[in-house]
């Protein structure tokens, strides 16, 4: 692993460089081709209303995906991050125009570790609300 | 219906191994928006010290949830898959995956509970290669919701 970041360099507070991501209804259709996940409730608003969501909702692994880039834009080898873990909290919903929706990521170093490991929180919000719970990873560090 | 707690800390034997594609490993890349040169170009892996492409930290969800699937569909199990809702997801990593790396992954039944009227159930995804080196970890817990919840 090559983090270009160096632990000496990062203290409890470093806010990492934010990002936003967007996620329109061919995103969602590719991520589904990629990643296997086909439930409908990802395409198909006739379902997604059926079980009471508010529209076509993203994967939650998608959310995950793009919030963690960020932290591996930030460190630029993605193999620093050694733990990643979140909750979904809220379902992020992709409307069927032009935009979709927008996911806003934020991230900042919540503690030191030992071997130039650090924690990192990560706030991950679609209009204006937060979609991810406790999304943490610990990278290490040159 | 509620879940059957005695399949906590059931395992499930791997299923047949997966095989990483470089080009699978840039598709989901593609697919997340992320230009990452680690996930793309095998040059810029291996300037890393990777021996070829490296996956993205979330690719694991995709042997995992497969894996999962030999225990969420146990009938004996009793989980009514269309009322599940993904309601977290971690992953440790020894190291990532990269393009080449034949995979195999246990699941684990690490937690099941109940709470207001939702059924929850945590599964392990012991990834490791199909030598036995230990590669990721993937922990998902799933949300089964309750008919008057």
């Amino acid at each position: 692993m090559t983090s270009t970041v160096r632990f000496a360099d990062v203290a409890v507070g470093t806010e990492l460089p934010e990002a936003s991501f967007a996620v329109d209804r061919l995103t969602l259709v590719k991520y589904a081709g990629a990643s296997g996940d086909f439930n409908t409730i990802h395409w198909n608003e006739r379902i997604a209303l059926e079980v009471g969501l508010p529209d076509v909702i993203a994967h939650g692994m998608l959310t995950m995906a793009e919030a963690i880039r960020v932290v591996t834009d930030w460190v630029g080898d993605p193999g620093a991050v050694i733990e990643y873990g979140v909750r979904f909290t809220r379902p992020v919903a992709v409307p069927d125009d032009d935009s979709g929706a927008t996911l806003a990521v934020s991230a900042k170093v919540t503690e030191l570790l030992e071997d130039s490991c650090v924690k990192v929180a990560i706030t991950c919000k679609s209009q204006d609300q937060t979609v991810l719970g406790r999304a943490q990873a610990i990278v290490r560090l040159a | 219906m509620a879940l059957n707690p005695e399949f906590i800390g059931r395992t499930y034997p791997a299923g047949p191994s997966y095989v990483v594609g470089r080009e699978k490993i840039r598709e989901f890349a593609r697919a997340v928006g992320d230009a990452n040169p680690a996930y793309l170009d095998p040059q810029a892996a291996q300037a890393l010290g990777y021996p070829d492409v490296i996956a993205p930290p979330t690719f694991a969800i995709v042997l995992s949830l497969e894996a999962a699937n030999a225990a969420l569909f146990d009938p004996e199990l009793g989980l009514d898959y269309s009322r599940v809702v993904h309601g977290e997801q971690s992953f440790a990593y020894t190291r990532p995956i990269h393009a080449g790396d034949e995979l195999i992954v246990t699941t684990v039944i690490e937690n099941i509970r109940s709470m207001a009227g939702n059924d929850m159930i945590t599964t392990k995804g012991v990834i490791t290669t199909v030598d036995g080196e230990p590669v990721a970890t993937a922990t998902s817990m799933l949300v089964s919701r309750g008919e008057d919840a």
